[in-house]
């Protein structure tokens, strides 16, 4: 395994020599840097090109150009030798500064996205392989196909428009017409019954109430005015979490292990109290804090599931944890939506808070919790076109999967032993199936960096496609270096690590060594 | 790269088929061949068949409108002639038979904006086709010839794969397409963009191929055709090829309704095609702007790209469930009628 990895990464470093040498080539191939000055009519022109020739050493050619980059390159090897030189774009920012601030900027954008895609796209493959040929399974298929096949640009603009644009306007006079009331209500109607099971009778029960549920709550929302001042309140932070600790039970250990069922609620429970004992605390939040206080809270629910024991401790465990987890995130979201009225009316947002473009408001103070928010005005919507356009490779892959292992003769075996449906999905199926997806999430994770090139260009974020494509334009190659390092170094490890993470979870599969 | 699902159908599929692994030309059993089965399985699939016909009718309306290299179309405008603004250039189009002067409007400056949406389809479906098939011809040789030679040939081949694949794709396109606007003049320019895209867009394919070649000739039918005398060639591509050919042509339509978002992408970013012709994505770049004043720039070329991609995709997945001998058809309901339910 060791020589297998060495010997991997060696090729990797031959790779990355060869391919930064044809990178280097082509980007004093595509375009000519002086072109912006030759047209100008500034009176020092020929100064002007005479100091870039000189800044780009124009009169090297471009092969013995890319050693000089090499040998500026190299130093980043040296440990500890804080001589890293990657060069500096044009302008004559150091492309070392100008990489981290656009490396930040991206893994804020695309790493929920990527998480959000891989949740909801698996989850729905899995749903839709069970469900295979029914109404459910042609809907979610139509639509990831649509998704799909959106340009993210015109998908973008879309957004921008009735994401951005409508609902600020509608949040500028929080009031909803009775005929949305009807139509909100129809659609939800509709979902739920693609999700009841085939008898139409249950589907006729689960559209009326989805239609009702849907209705009662819209109406009940626009009667209160929550739109202008939301949160949650004690009561529905209660209902929804014991709905989350029975959902969580029934997935993770089934109804049936009442131990783990009642250490979920203990959770629940812990967690309302919680909401008012942490309360004062989280005025002074950072987002330590609520990493510790999170870390804190597994460590709790794994005590309770410990403490209550039954037959299988570390399922009571899993599902007390779990729970914990998500009434913290309940508490969290609560606070940000108390939060969101003294954003909206602050005097930088002025009333429009779902910003179009940008990754923060210009000159914008406050709590963690004002900040938080502002990032999330300013991520909503490019997260969602990413999620929306990656949604539908998770979601097909893992439907085919799926189905190719339900079909397997160990999924027969188990039903035959008269093992639960739940047990049959959760503990045969569903792992197995999510083998062949970790290769694909490894590659994912690797193309995260330089991935969201176009998203990034549409809603002006200053990540890393967008350093690339602007030096691009300006035939800039030290950036456009440094760019191509950073991903095709993650590309390279994350492949590496894709065939690694599959020996481990295959072992039919071996890397030779 | 040494991983690979192993996919050997054990048993299963030489119960079904007469001679499984080749399309035999004398069916001397009532067996069905492969071809047949397929074709079979592709027409009872709805949505692909839909898909199918919606792609011919735009196809041939994107080729006959606007006319076709040289030849001379029916609509009355070109996507390069102004004409004076008819009622602000709104859309006269009222139903599928009564389209009025200008369907689709007019750019700001006058063009007729279904003209240039069918010149857009119309470079769209050549870039489209050029990608899937120089894509095909190349990784299918890449692939096959390292999966089967093994040895200093793969590593070679796969190590050049690999420089392909993490160069950014965007950086080649735009010194591509620089030097093919150096080179030659716009008319040529759609034909070389598909051409270089096609030129490395294949390295997702010559890996696929390549995994599938490395099962393949370990099988039994490759060896008997050895001891039987044949030669390299004919081992690869009368004997191993034609098992492989589901993969490639699934692959194939997948990467080509993916070519059709790369190109409207490199197009908006301006990388693509350039201005005096026009693409799709080109022309929602330049009219985004104009997206409040003057919608239908923004929709129409926005739903040619979307139906365009929806049918490639759609018969790309129509044809991997023909395809594929593991889609039996899974019945979730018999297989939990047949016990009780446990959860819900």
């Amino acid at each position: 395994m060791v020589t297998y990895i060495v010997r991997r990464l060696v090729t990797a470093v031959l790779i990355l020599f060869g391919a930064s040498f044809v990178v280097y080539q082509l980007t004093a191939l595509s375009g000519d840097p002086l072109e912006e000055l030759r047209a100008s009519n500034a009176p020092n022109r020929e100064q002007l090109i005479q100091a870039r020739t000189e800044l780009l050493d124009l009169n090297t050619p471009a092969p013995l150009r890319y050693f000089g980059w090499l040998a500026g390159a190299a130093k980043c090897l040296i440990p500890f030798a804080a001589t890293c030189d990657l060069g500096s774009s044009i302008q004559g920012e150091a492309v070392t500064t100008a990489l981290v601030r656009a490396m930040g900027n991206t893994i804020t954008l695309v790493t929920t996205a990527t998480v959000l895609a891989i949740i909801i796209g698996v989850s729905l493959g899995i749903i839709t392989a069970l469900r295979q040929y029914s109404g459910l399974d042609y809907g979610v298929t139509f639509m990831s196909f649509l998704f799909f096949s959106l340009p993210i640009f015109w998908l973008a603009v879309l957004l921008k428009e009735f994401g951005a644009i409508g609902f600020n306007n509608f949040l500028a006079d929080p009031r909803i017409p009775g005929s949305t009331i009807l139509v909100v209500a129809i659609a939800s109607g509709l979902i739920w019954a693609l999700f009841a099971s085939r008898s139409w009778k249950r589907k006729g029960i689960a559209f009326v109430l989805g239609a009702v549920v849907a209705a009662a709550l819209l109406f009940v929302l626009d009667l209160v005015d929550w739109f202008s001042s939301p949160g949650l309140g004690p009561i529905v932070i209660l209902v929804t979490g014991v709905g989350i600790a029975f959902g969580i039970v029934l997935l993770t250990a089934g109804l049936r292990n009442r131990k783990a069922l009642y250490s979920s609620l203990i959770m629940v429970a812990i967690g309302l109290v919680a909401y008012y004992v942490v309360n004062p605390i989280l005025n002074a939040a950072t987002i330590w804090m609520i990493v510790v206080l999170a870390i804190l809270t597994v460590l709790v629910g794994m005590a309770v599931g410990y403490v209550m024991g039954g037959y299988d401790r570390g399922q009571s465990m899993r599902a007390a944890a779990i729970t914990g987890l998500l009434m913290g995130l309940l508490i969290v979201v609560d606070r940000f939506m108390v939060t969101w009225p003294s954003y909206v009316s602050n005097s930088r947002v002025r009333g429009r808070p779902i910003a179009t473009v940008g990754a923060e408001t210009p000159g914008l103070e406050g709590t963690f919790w004002v900040t938080g928010l502002d990032t999330f005005t300013h991520l909503l919507l490019p997260t969602l076109a990413l999620l929306l356009a990656s949604l539908a490779s998770y979601s097909r892959y893992s439907r085919a999967s799926m189905l190719e292992i339900m079909n397997m003769d160990y999924i027969r075996t188990a039903r035959a032993k008269g093992l639960s449906e739940r047990t049959v999905v959760m503990r045969h199926a569903f792992r197995n199936a999510l083998i062949p997806l970790a290769t694909l999430v490894a590659f994912d994770i690797g193309a995260l960096i330089g991935g969201a090139i176009i998203t990034e260009q549409v809603f002006a974020f200053a990540g890393m496609g967008q350093l690339f494509v602007q030096a691009l334009q300006r035939t800039d190659p030290d950036p456009i270096m440094g760019f191509f390092l950073v991903a095709g170094i993650l590309a390279l490890v994350f492949n590496l690590v894709a065939d690694i993470v599959y020996s481990f979870l295959d072992p039919r599969v071996r890397v030779k060594a | 790269m040494s991983t690979q699902t192993p996919s050997d159908l054990p048993g299963g599929e030489a119960g079904t088929i007469t001679g499984p692994t080749h399309p035999a030309p004398e069916a001397e059993a009532k067996g069905l061949s492969q071809g047949q089965i397929v074709r079979r399985k592709f027409f009872d699939n709805t949505a692909a068949i839909i898909s199918l016909i919606v792609f011919a009718i735009i196809f041939v309306l994107a080729f006959t409108s606007v006319g076709f290299a040289g030849i001379p179309g029916w609509w009355k405008y070109n996507h390069t002639e102004f004409v004076a603004l008819l009622n602000g250039g709104a859309p006269t189009v009222t139903g599928p038979f009564s389209w009025g002067e200008h369907p689709f409007g007019q750019d700001s400056i006058g063009r007729d904006y279904f003209a240039m949406t069918m010149r857009g389809a119309q470079n769209s479906i050549i870039i489209m086709f050029l990608i899937g098939a120089l894509a095909c011809l190349v990784g299918v040789v890449v692939g096959a010839c390292s999966g089967y030679f093994r040895g200093w040939t793969e590593a070679v081949l796969m190590r050049f794969t690999d420089i392909i694949i993490i160069i950014p794709l965007v950086l080649i396109a735009a010194t591509l397409g620089e030097s093919v606007n150096r080179f030659v003049g716009s008319g040529a320019q759609v034909w070389l963009l598909g051409i270089f895209l096609g030129l490395i867009a294949w390295t997702g394919l010559a890996r696929l191929v390549r995994g599938e070649f490395l099962t393949l000739r370990e099988r039994e039918f490759v060896d008997a055709a050895k001891i039987a005398g044949a030669s390299n060639t004919r081992i690869i591509f009368k004997h191993i090829l034609p098992n492989a050919v589901g993969v490639i042509i699934v692959n194939t339509t997948l990467l080509m309704s993916a070519g059709i978002l790369l190109e409207t992408a490199l197009s908006y970013i301006g990388f693509g095609v350039k201005a005096p012709d026009v693409s799709l994505g080109l022309i929602i770049s330049q009219n985004q702007e104009a997206f409040q004043t003057r919608p239908w720039l923004f929709w129409f070329p926005g739903l040619f790209i979307v139906l365009i991609c929806l049918c490639i995709n759609f018969i790309g997945d129509g044809l991997r469930d023909a395809f594929d001998p593991r889609q039996k058809k899974f019945n979730a309901n018999r297989a939990k009628d047949a016990e009780k339910p446990a959860a819900a």
